[in-house]
C-alpha cells in the first residue's frame, strides 16, 4: 500500500466557542471506501465541512494532508480544483443560474487549474449526456437553476450528478441518503458504486446503516463527541444497527 | 488556524471602478452660469425656438420658482445651488454644421469611439439607430435616412421642434406637464436637448432606436427630454444609454421622458444608467433627478420599461405607466446597484384606469459598501378600471455588512374587481451559495458575478439582446467583479 491518500492527525475544530472535533484520526488510502457513522452532533457533518473548508469552522489543531500535501491551507476552491469534493447534505440553490453554466464553470475552472484546454458547450454535452442518464436526470434539469424548485431527491442526485461529471480523487458523502425514499436511495449508491475506481477514495458519511448495504465500505468509524471511538469493517455497521450508538460505543471504551 | 473567510473579499468586491470618466476639451458656447428668466430666454433663443415653446417653458420656470425641492425619498445629500448651475453648454461648431456623419468633428467622433459608441453606420452596433447627445446638444444621429423612408421620425428634439412642430406641439407636455412635479418643472423650464421619436400608424420600427448622453463640460447640468409618440399599431424599441467625467463637483442630471402609446401600440424603453457615481468617499458623481412616465393610451397598448441603474451618485427616479386605454399592458424590470456611498430610491407607479388593465413589476436592488438601495412603488387601481391586475416582485440583495436595502410598496385598490400579488425578499448574497460554489472549483469572484447576475436574469431577460449582454458586463464592472463571468 502507498502513502495514504488522505491522512488526519488529531484534528481540532470549533464553532463559535463550541468545540466539536476533539482529536480526529482517520487515514484513508486510494480505491477504498469508508464509512463514519454516529449520533446526532457526533461531529459528522464538522469533519466533512472542515475537509472542504467552510468557513463556519475553525481549525484549532491537528493536521490534514492530501496526497501529501497540507489540506488546510488551501482555498476551499483550491482543495476542490485538486480534486476534493463534497456532496452536501443540504444543496444550496442558486436562483437564475442554469445547472449547465455552473457545472460547465466547475469543470473548466478545474481543467484549467490542470493545465488541460476548457471544454466548450459541444464537448460538454457530450460529456454530460451518458452521466445524466444513469441518475435519472432529464435534460431539461440542465436548464433549470442550480437546484431551483428541486426535490429533495432530485437535488441529491444532482451532487451525486455533479461528482459523476467532475470525478474527484477524494469524495465526501455528507447524508446523501437522508431524506431518499428507497427508490432513490438505490439510484444515488447506483451512481456512487460506478465511481468506486483504485484512484479514488469516497468518504461515506451516514447516520443509518441502510445506506451502507448498497454502498458497502472497506472501513467503518464509530464517531463520538468528535473522536472515532471504534473502527472495523462492513460487520461494524451491522452491530450499530443491533445494539444502538449507545451499546457499541460502550464495548468501545 | 482559520479557513480563509470569505467575508474580507466580500467586502473588497463593493469598491467600484469608473471606466468612463475621461473628458474631453471641447471648445463650447455656454451660457452664464444661474437660472433666470433671461436665461431660459436665452437657450430658447440660441436653439431658434418658436414663440409657443418659449412661452411653455416661461410658464414652467414660473411655477418652479414657486416649488420646493421634494424631500420625501430616502436620499441624503447636501443643499444644491441652482444659480451655481451653468443651464447651456454646445461644443462649438468648427464649421457649417454636418451634413453627414463623415462631417461631424474628429474629435467628437474619436470620444463616442473611447465609449463604444459608434458614429459610423454599420459598425459594432449595426441595426441600432444611435442619436448622440453631448452636453446641451445631440451631435449626430446614424441611420436617419432609411428611417424616414418607413415615415418614422427619429432624431433631436430641437429639429424635431422646427421639422415637426405640430407633432411636438400636439404631444409636448401631455404625460409629464410642465409642473408636474420639481425636477420636470426646471427641466421644462430649461431642457436643452433630446431625442424624439414618432412611428406613425401600423409601422413596426425595424431596428433598435437609441440615444447615447454624454456630459463633458464641467459645472454644467444636463436636461435632456425625450418624446416617443406611437401611433395605432406601430411598434418601438428604444435604448438610452449614459455616461460622464469624474469630476470632484456634484453634476445636477434632470431629465424628462415622455411616451405615448395609441391602440395596439408598443413601446419597450430601455434605459443603461451609468452617469459617473462619484468616488469611494461619495466625493462627486451625477445627481440623476429623471421623471419618465409613459401613457398607454390606446386599447391593447403596452409600455414596458426596463432599467439597469449602476451610476449616479443619486438616482431619484420613478418610470411609471398610466394604463388608460382598456387592455394596456405596463411593465417595469428594474436593476439597480448602489456601491460605494451611492444612493438610489427608484421604483415605478402603475396606474389602473382603463378595463383589463395588467402590470408586472420585477425590481431587483443590489447593494454594496455603504450603498443606500431604496424600491419605492405605487400600485393604484381606479374604480372602474375593472378586472386590473397587477404582480410584483422586489427583490435585494446585499454584499457585505455596511450597506442597506429598504422597500416601499403602496398598493391602493379602488375596484373591488382587481387581483393582486406582491412578493419580496431580502438577502444577504449566501455564504452558502458562495461555499457551495467554490466547493465545486470556482473562485470567489466568479462566484459573486454568477449569483449576481443569476439574481438578475429575470430583468436582464428583457433587455434587446446585444445590451443585454453589455448590461451584464457593466454590472460586473460596477461590483468589480470585471472579467469573471463571459
Amino acid at each position: 500500500m502507498g502513502a495514504p491518500m488522505l491522512e488526519i492527525r488529531g484534528l481540532r475544530a470549533k464553532v463559535g466557542d463550541l468545540e466539536i472535533l476533539r482529536g480526529v484520526d482517520l487515514t484513508l488510502h486510494a480505491g477504498e471506501v469508508h464509512a463514519i457513522m454516529g449520533p446526532n452532533g457526533s461531529g459528522k457533518s464538522t469533519l466533512a465541512g472542515v475537509l472542504a473548508g467552510r468557513p463556519t469552522y475553525e481549525v484549532t489543531g491537528g493536521s490534514v494532508r492530501y496526497e501529501g500535501k497540507d489540506l488546510l491551507a488551501m482555498r476551499p476552491e483550491v482543495r476542490a480544483r485538486e480534486g476534493v469534493f463534497l456532496a452536501f447534505q443540504y444543496p444550496v440553490e442558486i436562483p437564475g443560474v442554469s445547472n449547465a453554466y455552473f457545472l460547465k464553470s466547475a469543470v473548466n475552472s478545474i481543467r484549467r487549474h490542470r493545465g488541460e484546454p476548457e471544454l466548450d458547450s459541444a464537448d460538454f454535452v457530450g460529456l454530460v449526456a451518458e452521466k445524466m442518464k444513469v441518475l435519472g436526470l432529464d435534460e431539461a434539469v440542465m436548464k433549470r437553476g442550480v437546484n431551483e424548485g428541486f426535490s429533495g431527491g432530485e437535488k441529491k442526485r444532482n451532487e451525486i450528478f455533479q461528482m459523476a461529471v467532475l470525478e474527484p480523487r477524494l469524495a465526501v458523502l455528507d447524508e446523501t441518503d437522508s431524506g431518499l425514499d428507497i427508490d432513490a436511495l438505490r439510484v444515488v449508491a447506483a451512481g456512487v458504486n460506478a465511481m468506486r475506481s483504485p484512484q479514488r477514495t469516497i468518504l461515506v458519511i451516514t447516520h443509518y446503516q441502510r445506506l451502507l448495504t448498497y454502498i458497502v465500505p472497506d472501513r467503518v468509524h464509530v464517531l463520538s463527541a468528535g473522536r472515532i471511538v471504534r473502527s472495523g469493517d462492513k460487520g461494524l455497521a451491522l452491530e450499530l444497527e443491533q445494539k444502538g450508538y449507545a451499546g457499541v460505543e460502550a464495548a468501545g471504551a | 488556524m482559520t479557513t480563509p473567510s470569505s467575508h474580507d473579499a466580500l467586502l473588497q468586491l463593493s469598491s467600484q471602478e469608473y471606466k468612463l470618466g475621461f473628458s474631453v476639451d471641447l471648445e463650447a458656447d455656454t451660457v452664464p452660469r444661474g437660472l433666470s428668466e433671461d436665461i431660459v430666454r436665452l437657450i430658447s433663443r440660441k436653439k431658434n425656438e418658436p414663440p409657443w415653446l418659449l412661452e411653455w417653458r416661461l410658464k414652467a420656470y414660473r411655477h418652479w420658482t414657486t416649488m420646493r425641492e421634494p424631500k420625501w425619498a430616502k436620499i441624503t445629500y447636501g443643499p444644491i445651488d441652482y444659480q451655481a448651475i451653468t443651464y447651456y453648454s454646445a461644443p462649438k461648431p468648427k464649421g457649417p454644421a454636418p451634413k453627414s456623419l463623415d462631417e461631424v468633428d474628429p474629435e467628437i467622433r474619436a470620444m463616442y469611439q473611447k465609449l463604444g459608441i459608434s458614429l459610423v453606420e454599420q459598425e459594432r452596433l449595426a441595426g441600432v439607430a444611435v442619436d448622440a447627445v453631448l452636453d446641451s446638444v445631440s451631435v449626430a444621429t446614424t441611420f436617419k435616412r432609411q428611417l424616414a423612408d418607413l415615415g418614422i421620425l427619429f432624431g433631436s428634439f430641437s429639429e424635431a421642434v422646427h421639422d415637426h412642430p405640430d407633432l411636438v406641439r400636439k404631444w409636448l407636455g401631455t404625460v409629464v406637464p410642465h409642473n408636474d412635479n420639481y425636477f420636470a418643472a426646471l427641466n421644462s423650464a430649461v431642457f436643452s436637448d433630446g431625442s424624439f421619436a414618432y412611428i406613425p400608424k401600423g409601422v413596426r420600427c425595424p431596428m433598435e432606436l437609441s440615444t447615447y448622453f454624454r456630459i463633458n463640460a464641467a459645472g454644467t447640468g444636463q436636461f435632456e427630454r425625450t418624446l416617443i409618440v406611437a401611433e395605432e399599431g406601430a411598434y418601438v424599441s428604444y435604448l438610452e444609454g449614459c455616461s460622464a467625467p469624474m469630476r470632484d463637483e456634484h453634476q445636477l442630471h434632470a431629465a424628462v421622458v415622455e411616451l405615448v402609446a395609441l391602440d395596439n401600440a408598443e413601446i419597450k424603453y430601455s434605459t443603461i444608467q451609468n452617469w459617473y457615481p462619484g468616488d469611494k468617499d461619495g466625493k462627486g458623481g451625477v445627481y440623476n433627478f429623471v421623471t419618465k412616465r409613459g401613457k398607454a393610451l390606446g386599447r391593447n397598448s403596452k409600455i414596458s420599461w426596463t432599467q439597469v441603474e449602476t451610476g449616479s451618485a443619486i438616482t431619484w427616479k420613478y418610470p411609471s405607466c398610466w394604463l388608460i386605454g382598456d387592455n394596456s399592458i405596463g411593465e417595469f424590470y428594474s436593476v439597480a446597484v448602489t456601491g460605494h456611498r451611492q444612493q438610489a430610491d427608484t421604483g415605478t407607479k402603475m396606474i389602473h384606469i382603463g378595463k383589463n388593465t395588467r402590470s408586472t413589476i420585477v425590481s431587483k436592488g443590489i447593494s454594496a459598501g455603504h450603498g443606500q438601495n431604496t424600491y419605492r412603488g405605487q400600485v393604484k387601481i381606479l374604480k372602474g378600471a375593472v378586472n386590473a391586475r397587477n404582480y410584483s416582485q422586489c427583490d435585494s440583495l446585499l454584499l457585505g455588512d455596511t450597506c442597506g436595502a429598504h422597500t416601499f410598496p403602496d398598493i391602493e385598490v379602488m375596484d373591488p374587481t382587481a387581483q393582486m400579488e406582491h412578493e419580496a425578499t431580502t438577502s444577504k448574497i449566501g455564504e452558502d451559495q458562495l461555499f457551495y460554489s467554490q466547493q465545486r472549483g470556482l473562485s470567489q469572484e466568479d462566484a459573486v458575478g454568477m449569483i449576481v447576475n443569476g439574481f438578475c436574469k429575470k430583468v436582464f431577460l428583457n433587455l434587446p439582446l446585444e445590451f443585454a449582454v453589455e448590461a451584464q458586463k457593466l454590472l460586473l464592472v460596477s461590483l468589480n467583479l470585471e472579467g469573471t463571468v463571459g
